[in-house]
């Protein structure tokens, strides 16, 4: 298949009820961190990108957001075709000039602080990472308080970020400005909103 | 799904755009993830002027789907002019289910009251804001209340319930009351009655606050601290009802006052009908005799609710509505 039929086929086949399904999803995720919302497959597009991460990014992502893609996702001209067709969203020159970053190895990925943190002012100028995971259960375990939660919430993400919970205590600690994640996984996903505090367990 | 989408010839789903709810759900995550922060967004022209809850009618729209049970409140009656149009509004445009059962909502649309019955998790509370800064009346000049709130510079909000303290000796603030989100952000809880303010504290359902001409939106999570200003001498205080409610005799729910005729009679009815006409309707609820000052026969209690003791008289269009 050429690119530019692979492109135009795989995004949502029922643009408004389906856009607006991945949106709930993502609220109460947002709304509950480490809840794990379950979504179907809603869009097909070209790998590397995953189904979840990509119906993500066709509910939020319009002309107005300018998405960063990560190294791996940068290779491959058919997924630059797909997001521009279907979200005609630009694509960010640096992760500092985003409004959403797509993510396919996150292990890999660069500092959470390279992208824009927003503003003490304005805070909510800052970018969404979208991340894409393999599954959200059998990783290392991150134990989650803050707002949203309850007392706690466990969710163990797989080949999250190196030195992840020490680079998001410091999100944490430029609150009210940080980022914010959303992690994809196939079938499913969860949201890390920039509130939400790792417990480090005691050994 | 697809019937559906065919059906609505006429508006998207929802009345607005796709690309404007992209906007507004972009703005409602990152109020979620802020808690109490206002983010600023493009809000639209709606078929109703200001001051009717575009900003909250905008959010709903935002976030309502085919499978939304919407029930809509106004000063806590479902049966006000506000209330009764706005889930119109959705009935027509969205093709929803709407319903006054609070406990069997998804969506409550609310114009300054919390309902009485609990939330629980799942549930969405949408307030209709109208000056959603709270500093607005101290310092009006934009530039410098985001200021304010970035350097976390809250000071003019504490002098201002002092005055109400060193005026009348307790502080006088009865709606509006302001808030401390998660320790950070003060934000104006909309003109709830501070009635109301407990019932958000670490509320399980999802609070989001829409300004359609102040285009602002604002969320407070579920399981978030949100703590009423006050000082240590003057604790925060809820209001207090002499007499409990006229039809069903409930204690510690918020009461209307309801003029009744031309001789000073009046009483004291719930504020939530939903919340009263249930008690009413039920046989096991201990029936309250009538207390009602000068009321007459109106006063004496029926088991079910009568059109007589509405508190407001019924408009045109009203009964159109099938629920």
């Amino acid at each position: 298949m050429d690119i530019a039929t692979q492109s135009i086929e795989g995004g949502f086949a029922d643009p408004v009820f389906n856009a607006q399904t991945v949106f709930r999803a993502i609220m109460d995720a947002m709304a509950r961190p480490g809840s794990v919302q379950a979504l179907p497959q809603l869009a097909q597009p070209p790998a590397p990108l995953a189904a979840t991460a990509a119906a993500v990014a066709l509910s939020l992502c319009d002309n107005d957001t300018p998405i960063w893609l990560d190294p791996r996702l940068q290779a491959e001209a058919s997924v630059k075709a797909w997001l521009g067709f279907h979200t005609g969203a630009p694509l960010a020159n640096t992760p500092a000039d985003a409004h959403f970053a797509l993510v396919a190895n996150p292990a890999e990925m660069a500092a959470l602080d390279g992208f824009s943190q927003g503003t003490q002012e304005y805070p909510d100028r800052s970018t969404t990472l979208i991340l894409l995971v393999d599954d959200l259960a059998s990783g290392p375990s991150l134990l989650l308080e803050g707002p949203g939660i309850e007392k706690t919430a466990m969710i163990a993400p797989v080949g999250m970020p190196r030195h992840f919970v020490e680079q998001w205590k410091q999100n944490n600690q430029r609150f009210p400005r940080g980022v914010d994640i959303i992690l994809a996984a196939p079938g499913s996903l969860a949201c890390l909103p920039r509130t939400t505090r790792i417990k480090t367990m005691e050994a | 799904m697809s019937a559906q989408s065919t059906d609505i010839a006429t508006y998207n789903f929802a009345y607005l755009d796709e690309q404007t709810k992209r906007m507004i759900r972009r703005a409602i995550l990152k109020g979620i993830a802020i808690p109490g922060y206002q983010v600023p967004f493009a809000s639209r022209e709606m078929p109703m002027p200001y001051g009717w809850g575009t900003g909250g009618v905008q959010v709903t729209a935002s976030i309502i789907g085919p499978d939304d049970v919407l029930k809509v409140i106004d000063q806590g009656a479902d049966d006000t002019t506000n209330a009764v149009s706005i889930r119109a509004f959705f009935k027509k445009v969205a093709k929803v289910e709407v319903t006054t059962d609070t406990a069997r909502a998804t969506i409550i649309q609310t114009r300054h009251r919390i309902p009485e019955h609990s939330l629980t998790a799942g549930q969405v509370l949408v307030f209709q804001v109208p000056i959603p800064e709270p500093l607005r009346f101290l310092e009006p000049r934009e530039t410098e209340t985001r200021k304010m709130h970035a350097l976390e510079e809250y000071g003019l909000m504490h002098v201002k319930l002092y005055e109400d303290i060193a005026k009348h000796g307790r502080i006088a603030t009865t709606y509006a009351y302001p808030v401390k989100v998660e320790g950070r952000y003060v934000m104006d809880p909309s003109p709830t009655p501070k009635f109301d303010n407990p019932k958000m504290h670490r509320s399980p359902a999802l609070q989001l606050f829409g300004a359609g001409r102040e285009k602002r939106i604002y969320a407070v999570p579920p399981f978030t601290d949100v703590v009423s200003l006050d000082f240590e001498d003057h604790p925060f205080e809820v209001q207090t009802f002499d007499q409990p409610c006229a039809l069903c005799g409930a204690e510690n729910v918020y009461l209307d006052e309801v003029i009744l005729d031309d001789h000073g009679g009046h009483m004291f009815v719930c504020s939530d009908t939903d919340h009263c006409e249930k008690r009413r309707g039920d046989p096991t609820t201990p029936l309250w005799g009538g207390r009602a000052e000068g009321a007459g026969d109106l006063a004496t209690t029926p088991a079910t609710p009568t059109p007589a003791l509405r508190a407001d008289p019924p408009h045109k269009g009203e009964g159109k509505e099938a629920e």
